[in-house]
């Protein structure tokens, strides 16, 4: 278990040495989203009778702790394919179960860091009540594991910056964009609204933000049934990924 | 005295690159076995797949017995690799690299060895500096340590004094010496043959993926022992014509291979019966550089100079 401990320290120390872009611009990022649509938008709308300001806190809480999950995993294992020092982590004796293990409770803690960061400084605006602790811990830990494995694919399958880019840009910022952040999907037309039922991101927030407030677009059990079936997909496609080797030992 | 290292028919391809041909060696513990071959011969494949990094498309590798797939983590704890390319984690010190180093080989409390390692690669004054601060030498230096964290009874060493200065080469040789003195069997590949020859007991030669010479370095030395003399005759003579096709050209004198000392006179009396005067003439030693040299032109196809 050294070996994994090791790289999972490894890997929040990395983040942790330049905790101002990878904490400090993710919150001020999320402040400033929450300023501008909660001055336009408060007093003119109410969702499931929640506040808008309120209503929006969780979901730029779990939004920025999905995007960061995602980036820290994907960008470590990016730079360090690009500068080669990913020898050092192939050279020892850890099996792929811990390396997996490692990038991804490293990539959760980030979004946990990130999450609560959004919340202590978006909480000033309006406090959104607590029903159910237990749901907003399972949804934002499973929620960052996802994430986090979908970034070791991501970071193993792209070879230079810019294709991991593409994936963050065209996959991950509009999944979690068009997620239910800022509105109810109750508010779109008919197609969109099932257009997002197919998105995964859609059940993070939606169960999420049950936890806060109670009351959600689809039941929590249902929320929680598809972002677990989620988390066993990608971590079984992460795993086999890792122990084919592909693009990591040629 | 064991075998340190088992490779048996290893194969490897990169899509219409044959890296690795089929090639079988074998190293004893405590041996200092140099591994050498032109640029794109496979020694830095057979590297890998020794090392996990590359998967051998056939044949078995082992490391003191161990499987280097099969089990793949014995295997890794009992080698150490310092990589051929100057790569480093830019993100920390170099205590730190050397620390998390030793936690990935299940190490932990490693600093007494870690100092020591500082010392001996003379390292010690820049522990806490982080890695990007470093000088392309120092860097490398922190790469053998890094390989060395865990103490492997293998120590692979990949072209380590690329780009070195002398003083540092000199320094890590030393230091490989005494590790090779302790018990530590190591494994070089290297561009600079004299390095090689003055290191290793023993020599592999690869040339595209296959083992051309496998032998002792005196050995190897021996078999194609003798003097090289080279001379230049003065403006107006001609070397006669059967002595031209014995000889090679270069640098507008003629080089002509001799099996030992005594088949000096007999070509310079011929020489004298031509007619010739000689402006200039040089005798040396074969060296390793003229056994691979000829190794690699013989396993070209070329006609063997084998005595």
């Amino acid at each position: 278990m050294t070996g994994f401990r090791t790289l999972l320290y490894k890997e929040v120390l990395r983040f942790w040495k330049v905790s101002f872009q990878t904490i400090g611009a993710p919150v001020l990022t999320a402040l400033l989203y929450l300023m501008i649509f909660s001055h336009v938008l408060e007093a003119h709308v109410q969702v499931h009778g929640v506040p808008y300001t309120a209503f929006l806190i969780p979901g730029l809480v779990m939004m920025s702790a999905l995007q960061n999950a995602f980036a820290n995993s994907s960008s470590s294992l990016i730079q360090s394919k690009v500068t080669g020092s990913v020898v050092f982590v192939l050279l020892p004796p850890i099996s792929y179960g811990e390396f997996f293990l490692a990038y991804v409770v490293a990539a959760m803690l980030r979004g946990l860091m990130v999450g609560s960061g959004v919340l202590l400084v978006t909480i000033w605006f309006a406090v959104p009540a607590v029903e159910a602790p237990l749901w907003i811990l399972a949804f934002i830990l499973l929620g960052g594991a996802i994430m986090g494995a979908l970034g070791m694919v991501a970071g193993i399958w792209a070879d230079k910056f810019d294709q991991l880019a593409g994936f963050q840009n065209f996959l991950i910022m509009p999944l979690t964009m068009l997620s239910g952040v800022f509105y109810s999907i109750h508010s779109l037309p008919g197609f969109w609204q099932q257009v997002s039922h197919f998105n995964p991101v859609f059940y993070m927030i939606d169960g999420f933000r049950y936890g806060f407030f109670g009351v959600s677009d689809v039941a929590p059990e249902i929320s929680l049934a598809v972002v677990g079936t989620s988390f066993a997909l990608v971590s079984a496609a992460t795993l086999l990924l890792l122990r084919s080797g592909y693009k990591l030992r040629s | 005295m064991g075998v340190a290292v088992a490779i048996d028919r290893v194969e490897k391809r990169f899509a219409a690159l044959q890296a690795l041909a089929g090639v079988s060696l074998q190293i004893d513990e405590g041996e200092f076995f140099g591994l050498l071959g032109p640029n794109g011969a496979g020694k830095t494949t057979l590297i890998s797949c020794l090392a996990g990094l590359s998967r051998a498309d056939a044949g078995t590798l082992t490391v003191l017995g161990h499987d280097v797939v099969r089990d793949y983590r014995a295997a890794r704890r009992l080698l150490g690799v310092v990589p051929q390319e100057l790569v480093f984690d830019p993100f920390f010190s170099v205590r730190e690299t050397l620390r998390i180093q030793s936690g990935y080989f299940g190490i932990r409390n490693n600093d007494d060895w870690i100092d020591e390692i500082l010392a001996n690669l003379d390292l010690g004054a820049k522990a806490d500096t982080n890695m990007r601060r470093l000088s392309g030498g120092m860097k490398r230096r922190v790469l053998v340590a890094q390989a060395l964290v865990h103490k492997p009874p293998v120590i692979v060493l990949d072209e380590p004094t690329a780009g070195v200065d002398v003083e540092l080469r000199q320094g890590l040789w030393q230091f490989v010496r005494r590790l090779n003195r302790d018990g530590h069997t190591v494994i070089l590949t290297t561009h600079y043959l004299e390095e090689a020859e003055s290191l290793c007991g023993r020599i592999a030669m690869l040339k595209q993926g296959r083992v051309v010479a496998l032998d002792s370095t005196s050995n190897l030395l021996a078999r194609f022992a003798g003097q090289t003399v080279t001379l230049r005759l003065a403006p107006p003579a001609v070397l006669p014509q059967h002595l031209a096709t014995t000889a090679t050209v270069a640098d507008g004198g003629w080089t002509f291979q001799l099996g030992g000392a005594r088949e000096i006179e007999p070509l310079l009396a011929e020489l004298r019966q031509a007619g010739c005067v000689i402006e200039d003439l040089r005798l040396t030693q074969t060296d390793l550089e003229d056994v691979f040299l000829r190794v690699m032109h013989n396993a070209a196809g070329g006609r063997s100079s084998d005595r």
